[in-house]
């Protein structure tokens, strides 16, 4: 039955089921049995922001505290999968994944290949992404783009709650390494999830809003600006066509065709830096598949290519707004109202 | 919902309806009277659009058209007004006041006051049913219990629950593997539904119904009428299955294996003669319910037991001489998933209205029409009964 909870208890509700259906699902990371036993603590943290929370109580001998060595906890997992379980491995802030690139990129996403496809890597690495609560630098960056680069992974980038909970448990069923992408500032949002388990399949966009003036094609928390712009625009009489990607990799190319040949006119939002990144890509896709039904130059909606700044009032700047989706799709419009008028 | 109780006598309020338990608001796409034009009461009003599917909107009495509140592309949450009908005897300045003091205290109903589902559960042999009941205050005679199709969910009858149950009692189930009852089929045959439907009566006490059921629920309700002929009221089978062997594989086959959005919109538009009404809301809602956990097993089991090799295994036109009980068959002349020639077979035993320009989902495609028939059809053998 399906009933309203936060993107965060999605998560977590999808671990515990996966964890109480296969025996193999282990999930460590660090905190996430912290605190459990300790004075004036009621139950073991669950991470660092408590997206684990219950989990310890029920699955004592499944949920393993890490040291701070991501390189270490992550090769762990890397192995762990190879050799029979299902590891969900959190690693905090994707920030710091730079120091497991080669468990990562050499290992984890390289032994189907490099044995013939006789060993898999059922593996799961959770990480926050994104800018939005002053966490400055090393802490605020939108990196799915790296890993959408890397063949052997496959990156999952949810915006709502249904699709958190469906993708990870896809993540978790699939016999590849998962990169899942948590957004920091939707972990609190609320939509209807369905109590019993489902999946989401990975490569399948989500057609959001319907339109045929413009399509917005976005990942993660700027489909939600995408939906604030394109209420705005309606009543101003354009209709926007927004398209979430809910996985950059595999990546729903018909999905983006179809839209871009239905509108004609394509913006692209990405909270990740412009250079080689997914907007870029995207709009390169379109540029090659679609030049004979744009009707306008695409715009990208991206951060600068500059680091997130710590400073407030510069960080909400930093990222896409739904002023600044609104402004590239009067642009592609070419500032008419109501693109076929 | 707050607004407009006050209704001043000789003048209706056109609202917004609510079609299904999702709907917060829809879309006005079209007037289909003028201002100050006189319509019947059951005329067709304006059209809605809403994000999983289209209708109209039917007058609730005779009167004159006074005024389009909402026009054509406005967006009116439900219950929000979007006409006013009156006596033509009602002078303009009192239909002015009320639609300003309407619209001055009307607050939408909250998401958060509707997330208390209307719906309930129960337990048949330790298996779950969800049902959707609503009932007026008196209702009269025997109650009315709907049953969808393959695939299909109580909200298939977003059209018809309401307006059936302004006089009696309407309980809409989810079958067996089925929208949120258990996803366990066991055999998934006509037998094995028509079992738990009994079950179902049993727990909320009806000793007899009236059946209503479309496509594969035209078969249970068939099948469960057969076998105990004294606690069935009446059946009426909108593109009953059952009635002849042929079925399209496409649909039964296609609803099984579509995986992706894509692909589950070119067999739910095989349901309607207009593919149009296929919006993406209805498409997803199916897809939403595709990937529960056991949902493909079950629909599996289900196709295999009923529609082996492409053909319905149980059909029941030879036993049709044996129902006691009025029959009323509803066909779509357009019908692409069991053809409309299957209606023929009930014509000896009967009523049979086959409706132009609808496909296999009339209770859906034409609404309003299927309600008035189902309700004179009730209402006929009830007055005879009574």
């Amino acid at each position: 039955m399906a009933r309203t909870i936060t993107y965060m208890k999605a998560i977590n509700e999808a671990l515990e089921q996966e964890m109480s259906r296969d025996p193999t699902v282990v999930v460590f990371g660090e905190d996430n049995v912290g605190g459990h036993g300790a004075a004036g603590e009621m139950d073991a943290w669950g991470g660092v922001l408590g997206v684990t929370k219950g989990l310890y109580a029920k699955y004592p001998d499944r949920i393993l505290d890490t040291p701070i060595s991501e390189s270490a906890f992550i090769g762990a997992a890397v192995g762990a999968a190879c050799s029979g379980l299902r590891p969900v491995a959190e690693l905090m802030f994707v920030d710091f994944m730079g120091v497991c690139f080669d468990q990562i990129f050499n290992q984890g996403a390289k032994l189907r290949y490099m044995f013939g496809g006789k060993a898999k890597v059922p593996m799961v690495i959770r990480t926050m992404w994104g800018a939005g609560i002053r966490a400055a630098s090393q802490h605020s960056q939108s990196l799915y783009s790296i890993f959408t680069h890397v063949p052997g992974l496959k990156v999952a980038v949810p915006s709502t709650p249904y699709d958190a909970k469906g993708l990870l448990i896809s993540a978790i069923r699939d016999d590849d390494p998962v990169i899942f992408f948590e957004n920091k500032v939707l972990y609190t949002i609320e939509g209807e999830v369905p109590e019993e388990s489902y999946t989401v399949p990975f490569g399948e966009a989500n057609l959001v809003r319907e339109g045929d003036d413009v399509s917005v094609v976005g990942v993660g928390r700027v489909v939600h600006m995408a939906q604030e712009a394109a209420e705005r625009l309606a009543a101003d009489g354009i209709e926007c066509e927004i398209v979430d990607l809910r996985t950059t990799s595999p990546l729903d190319e018909d999905t983006i065709y179809e839209t871009v040949e239905k509108t004609g006119r394509l913006v692209v939002v990405d909270e990740g830096n412009p250079r080689c990144g997914m907007a870029a890509d995207i709009a390169a896709l379109v540029a090659q598949n679609c030049f004979d039904d744009l009707q306008a130059p695409v715009q990208m909606v991206t951060a600068p290519h500059t680091p997130p700044p710590f400073t407030g009032s510069l960080e909400d700047l930093y990222v896409p707004s739904a002023d600044k989706i609104a402004e590239a799709v009067r642009t592609t419009t070419g500032g008419k109202v109501g693109a076929r008028a | 919902m707050t607004g407009g109780e006050a209704t001043p006598p000789g003048l209706t309020k056109l609202a917004m309806p609510k079609w299904g338990l999702s709907m917060r608001q829809g879309k006005v796409t079209d007037w289909l009277v003028e201002e100050g034009e006189e319509v019947r009461q059951g005329e067709e009003l304006f059209e809605v659009e809403t994000e999983k599917i289209d209708g109209a909107v039917e007058s609730p009495a005779a009167g004159v058209l006074r005024r389009r509140v909402a026009e054509v592309g406005a967006v009116v949450p439900v219950g929000g007004l979007v006409g006013v009908l009156t006596d033509p005897s009602v002078p303009d300045a009192d239909v002015d006041t009320f639609i300003a003091e309407f619209q001055a205290s009307f607050v939408p109903e909250e998401a958060e006051a509707e997330a208390e589902t209307p719906t309930r559960t129960t337990e048949v042999g330790g298996r779950r049913l969800r049902y959707l009941e609503r009932a007026p205050e008196a209702p009269a005679g025997d109650p009315v219990v709907l049953l969808h199709g393959f695939g299909g969910d109580l909200n298939n009858w977003l059209f018809t629950t309401e307006k059936l149950a302004e006089q009696r009692r309407v309980y809409a189930l989810d079958l067996p593997g089925h929208g949120e009852s258990v996803k366990d089929v066991g055999a998934g045959d006509v037998d094995a539904f028509a079992e738990m439907l009994g079950g179902f009566l049993d727990t909320v006490g009806a000793r007899r119904a009236h059946l209503v059921g479309h496509s594969m629920g035209g078969a249970v309700a068939l099948a469960y009428a057969l076998a105990h002929p004294d606690r069935v009221a009446s059946l009426t089978l909108i593109a009953g299955a059952g009635l002849g062997e042929e079925i399209n594989p496409d649909y039964i086959d296609g609803f099984v294996a579509a995986e992706r959005r894509r692909e589950l919109k070119g067999v739910l538009e095989l349901l309607f003669a207009d593919p149009g009404l296929v919006h993406r809301q209805l498409v997803d809602d199916v897809l939403r319910y595709k990937r529960l956990d056991g949902v493909d097993a079950a629909l599996r089991t289900v196709a295999a037991a009923m529609y082996p090799s492409g053909r319905q295994a149980r059909v029941l036109t030879g036993e049709l001489a044996r129902l006691p009980m009025p029959l009323l068959a509803i066909w779509g002349e357009q019908d692409r998933v069991l053809p409309a020639a299957h209606a023929d077979a009930a014509r000896a035993h009967g009523r049979v209205e086959v409706l132009a320009g609808t496909g296999h989902s009339p209770h859906i495609e034409a609404a309003n029409e299927v309600n008035h028939l189902v309700i004179g059809f009730l209402d006929e053998l009830e007055g005879e009964s009574r």
